[in-house]
């Protein structure tokens, strides 16, 4: 077992110290590029934090398309079907893993992405909460 | 192109001779340049700010191309870029004064040197400092005014290419197909894009990058449009489409770059004798400019993966394709925002 501090605990102090004593001493240029990279391990803390998703993206996947070769050849397979017009937003559960899908991308790549939001309030009226 | 030793290991030594020696044919008064920095943005170009030392002491500006190639779309060049600013200064459209173009005699690459306007391009500053509020009310009739403006500018003889919305829609299509990801909402968006495409209208010169960013404004308004490297002949609402795709409104609301009504932008586009609007055409841009800036991001994670851009900016920008699926995909399902 690993010692504490955790790795999201260290990731906290490094995004501090980026933002404070490296932003404070850099020259304009560097100060947004310092910003920058806190930003960028915002964006890792995220990840590392976030539910494992792409089960659930598999399992809706499973019901569109053949499921051979993993998540990407899937994914591939389906683009195929919207490309010659197989599938389209009026396949059952397309719409639905789209959604989901998008929203656990956006949700660790940007949430505070104006889009962010309409999505998420479109994805929880789809689910039936108010 | 050729790097001399001497660029490799003092690359702006190198510049600031060249330049001190330029600004010199450009006013015999000056004793050389100072204050010359590498500016942030610019992700397929090179900008350097100098000052002339002594003489009229003029703020100038160097645009110039990159050493090295990169995937995906390009621009249409240096001198080609110089030859559309100074057609639309003579057409009345606020842009940079071409000061001088470089020569291979020069030796510091492709690229052009022109008049620094003062103001703020930034627009995270623009959208919320409270200086910026005169120009902030204005800016979507005067955004359209330019853009009547720019729409209406000759372009005959200029070396920039012509595309019509199918070939636009066909380009962004192959270069996804090149660089990017299976992404289903990409793939959606275009089957979309292809079944509702405009019919063609009178080519026109398009600015092709007319956003937030791109725009120098004062407190009383918009001073200058810059970044004229994607100009070409083309359906001219796309330039209103780029302008009000979300990516560009930094989080407000408003459509016009985050600052104004697509109304005001066409009641200004018309005012300025621009031809009447189609505000479904400009939906149809709107759409096709976010699956764009998606495949540009596509490009950039390229760029990462081959290790021509390896900075920490370029690795996060390539995250960001997920913004444009979720505007695609809130459009595919639910119309206008």
């Amino acid at each position: 077992m690993q010692d504490q501090p955790s790795p999201d605990a260290i990731l906290v102090a490094v995004v501090a110290w980026l933002r404070g004593t490296a932003a404070d001493a850099l020259p304009a240029h560097a100060r947004f590029e310092a910003k920058v990279a806190a930003g960028a391990i915002e964006l890792v803390r995220r990840q590392i934090g976030a539910e494992p998703s792409e089960s659930d993206e598999a399992r809706m996947l499973s019901a569109l398309v053949d499921d051979a070769g993993g998540l990407a050849a899937s994914t591939k397979r389906l683009c195929a079907q919207i490309d010659s017009g197989e599938a389209d937003l009026s396949t059952p559960g397309l719409s639905d893993l789209l959604v989901e899908t998008t929203l656990n991308k956006i949700d660790i790549d940007q949430p505070e992405f104006s889009a962010a939001a309409r999505l998420r309030t479109l994805a929880q009226r789809r689910r039936g909460m108010p | 192109m050729i790097i001399a030793a001497q660029d490799i290991l003092h690359p702006q030594t190198a510049l600031q001779n060249v330049l001190a020696g330029l600004v010199c044919t450009l006013d015999p008064a000056t004793q050389g340049i100072k204050g010359l920095r590498r500016l942030s943005g610019g992700a397929s170009q090179e900008t350097w700010s100098f000052q002339m030392d002594g003489g009229q002491g003029h703020h100038l500006i160097l645009r110039r191309e990159p050493a090295a190639a990169r995937s995906g779309g390009s621009g249409i060049g240096m001198a080609a870029e110089a030859q559309v600013i100074k057609r639309v200064i003579a057409a009345g459209v606020p842009a940079p004064r071409i000061e001088h173009e470089l020569t291979p005699d020069d030796g510091i690459g492709a690229g052009f040197v022109m008049a620094r306007i003062d103001g703020e391009a930034l627009p995270h500053r623009i959208l919320r400092d409270e200086a910026y509020a005169p120009a902030r009310a204005k800016f979507a009739h005067q955004a359209g005014e330019i853009l009547a403006r720019i729409h209406q500018t000759d372009p005959t003889g200029l070396p920039i290419p012509a595309q019509s919305p199918r070939e636009v829609l066909d380009d962004l299509a192959d270069r996804h197909g090149a660089f990017g990801a299976a992404r289903p909402v990409f793939s959606l968006a275009l089957r979309w894009l292809a079944e509702n495409a405009p019919e063609p209208r009178t080519p026109k010169l398009v600015h092709g990058d007319f956003r937030m960013g791109n725009l120098m404004l004062g407190p009383e308004g918009i001073r200058g449009v810059l970044d004229w490297e994607l100009a070409h002949i083309g359906d001219p609402l796309a330039d209103m489409g780029w302008l009000c795709m979300e990516s560009w409104r930094f989080g407000n609301a408003e459509p016009v770059g985050g600052l104004g009504r697509r109304e005001d932008l066409f009641a200004g586009y018309e005012a300025a004798g621009g031809d009447p609007v189609d505000p479904a055409t400009v939906r149809w841009w709107e759409i096709l400019s976010a699956l764009r800036w998606g495949v540009i991001i596509e490009e950039m994670a390229a760029w990462v993966r081959e290790g021509t851009d390896t900075s920490v900016e370029r690795h996060v920008i390539a995250r960001r394709a997920s913004e444009t699926e979720a505007i695609l995909l809130l459009h595919l399902m639910e119309g206008v925002a």
